[in-house]
């Protein structure tokens, strides 16, 4: 590989956006190393198209500065080797699938065939359609189709499989699979963990514009193996605290309810019914994916950096 | 991968296949091809035919108003066609998609004013065409040629123009916008109707005008009495031209702020 020059395709550094009042990126500091995939998770809000509008230039950095490819990416030439998906586009309706593959083929220097971006985005079959005649899904395949043909180093993707169904998703990944064996680096966002803890190679969790994780997806799937146990008692909180273990999140509800994320919840329940016998409701449950995401995002959670 | 730019770094490819798209693009929207071909013809109908024994000018008025209806069909097809289109995209997230290739803005917007030009050209040659076989008036070769190569570069004031209005107006508001201002500037600049006919108050604010100065051109190139050297009328319109392209850049600017 030719580590030296692929290293940091792209790198944010001290990058602060703000939009009035609201800072939609706060003191970003990240660097992209060739040939990675990397998603970036958040919830509404995070500042996720923000950091991918800053690498297409669309948006300039209120502080800090933001590189591509070793250059910036508001000049146009950066943009040569940068793919993108947004996640606001509307083509143009009178226009062909083809004919859009063919006028973004002309404008990058060194582009795959049309037939070769049909094929990674799946839309053979849709060849001579007008975009306007496609579905929801189809429309994000050809604009996956548009982002590709430049062949490029980079590839930017906002929320890609948002309104794609199975077999669209299933095309998209496998497209995505295929870029990557040719060295291409990968940044997408999205909300759907299950998704990317497959094929990230890194997972960057951003939460009001600050990174509050960023780690190979294995973590993720440790933190998505925790368990929830609920119950409600007439113990105070104090007395709960001495059986947690560390790692264990307790969180007090109204009314003496009480709610524990923990990695072991057999030993946890047994040490629950010893300290209060008198316990009631308990309630043994997987935490879900969104339990694993809201511990890393949510407003009562410092960010703890316990992934990172 | 390609680490270095192949040594294809000629911008030729990606602006010719620009302009390919945005023609077509043009020629397959009925709601602006559909005005923009008829609209003069039926403007010449109504005024030109009726007048075409007469003299204006110092030349025969059916050619006359040829030319003024060319020109009409010319200046709106550099706002609308180009000014309001480029609003209209940027409403529907075309231009960002645009934006986020490596072709250079500058190249996207030459591109648009070539599919602009070519528009306009062919709707010159129906309006002509259309005097020709229903009314008899043929401006000849020569003429057309004379009157094309002074309209045609004229229509960069007004192609800019429009893109500061189609980038200055709410999205779906630009096309009534850009009609106020063409509609009573095509008025007081002789071009719907001679300035002879016109009021004393307009007839001194026409050479102001950038429609004035656009509709001379074309009126001395068939022979018209001169109002003024021909140079003048170039440099009122490259004059407009620097100005709406600042405001144009500005008004760029100011909605890219806006995201
Ligand atoms: N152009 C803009 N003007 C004002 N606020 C904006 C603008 N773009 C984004 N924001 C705000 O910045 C924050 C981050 O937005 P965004 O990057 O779109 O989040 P995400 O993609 O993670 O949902 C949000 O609070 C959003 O309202
Ligand atoms: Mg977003």
């Amino acid at each position: 590989m030719n580590t030296g020059l692929i290293n940091n395709v792209v790198c944010f550094e001290g990058v602060s956006v703000r939009f009035g009042a609201v800072s939609a990126l706060d003191n970003l500091n990240l660097e992209l190393r060739g040939g990675e995939l990397s998603a970036l998770l958040g919830p509404n809000g995070a500042g996720k198209t923000t950091a991918l509008r800053l690498l297409l230039g669309l948006t300039r950095p209120s502080q800090g500065t933001v590189r591509v490819l070793g250059g910036d990416p508001r000049r146009s030439e950066a943009r040569r080797g940068v793919g993108a998906m947004l996640q606001d586009i509307s083509l143009p309706p009178n226009l062909s699938v083809l004919e859009l593959l063919r006028l973004y083929a002309a404008l990058y220097p060194a582009p795959l065939s049309v037939n070769r971006a049909l094929e990674l985005s799946g839309l053979s079959d849709q060849a001579t359609s007008r975009a306007s005649r496609l579905s929801g899904g189809q429309q994000r395949r050809l604009s996956f189709a548009l982002a590709v043909i430049g062949n490029p180093e980079l590839l930017l993707l906002d929320e890609p499989t948002v309104a794609m169904d199975v077999q669209g998703r299933a095309a998209f990944w496998h497209g995505i699979a295929e870029l990557r064996s040719g060295g291409c680096t990968v940044l997408l966002t999205t909300h759907l963990l299950e998704e990317v803890d497959r094929a990230a190679d890194r997972v960057i969790v951003l939460s009001r514009g600050v990174i509050v994780a960023d780690a190979a997806p294995g973590s993720v799937r440790a933190r998505v193996g925790l368990s929830r146990v609920r119950f409600s008692s007439r113990l105070d909180a104090a007395h709960w605290h001495t059986i947690t273990l560390p790692g264990d999140v307790l969180e007090g509800g109204p009314a003496g309810q009480f709610s524990i994320r923990t990695r072991q919840p057999e030993a946890l329940v047994r040490a629950a019914l010893d300290l209060d016998p008198a316990l009631s409701d308990l309630e043994v449950s997987r935490a879900s994916l969104e339990d694993a995401f809201l511990s890393l995002t949510g407003p009562d959670q410092a960010p703890t950096g316990a992934l990172a | 991968m390609t680490t270095l730019a192949s040594p294809f770094t000629s911008a030729l490819r990606p602006f010719v296949a620009l302009a390919r798209t945005e023609l077509l693009r043009l020629l397959r929207n009925r709601a602006l091809l559909v005005p923009a071909l008829l609209l003069p013809i039926i403007f010449f109908s109504l005024w030109g035919l009726p007048n075409a024994r007469y003299t204006l000018g110092g030349v025969n008025a059916g050619r006359y108003m040829l030319v003024s209806y060319a020109a009409y069909s010319l200046i709106s097809t550099a706002l609308f066609g180009f000014g309001v289109a480029v609003a209209a995209e940027r409403a529907s997230g075309w231009w960002r998609q645009l934006q986020i290739t490596p072709a250079p803005p500058a190249l996207i917007f030459g591109a648009k004013i070539t599919a602009s030009l070519v528009m306009g050209l062919l709707s010159v040659l129906a309006l002509c065409l259309f005097a020709g076989l229903v009314g008899h008036i043929w401006l000849g070769a020569a003429d057309l040629g004379g009157v094309l190569l002074r309209l045609l570069p004229g229509m960069v004031p007004f192609a800019l123009l429009g893109l500061t209005l189609g980038l200055l107006a709410p999205p779906d508001a630009a096309g009534g916008v850009a009609n106020l201002v063409a509609l009573p500037m095509l008025f007081a600049s002789g071009i719907f109707v001679p300035l002879d006919t016109a009021p004393d108050f307009i007839r001194s604010l026409a050479p102001y005008l950038p429609a004035y100065h656009f509709g001379q051109l074309g009126w001395t190139a068939i022979g018209a009495k001169p109002a003024g050297a021909e140079w003048t009328h170039w440099v009122w319109l490259a004059g407009y031209a620097a100005v709406f392209l600042l405001t144009s850049l500005w008004a760029a600017r100011r909605s890219e702020m806006r995201r």
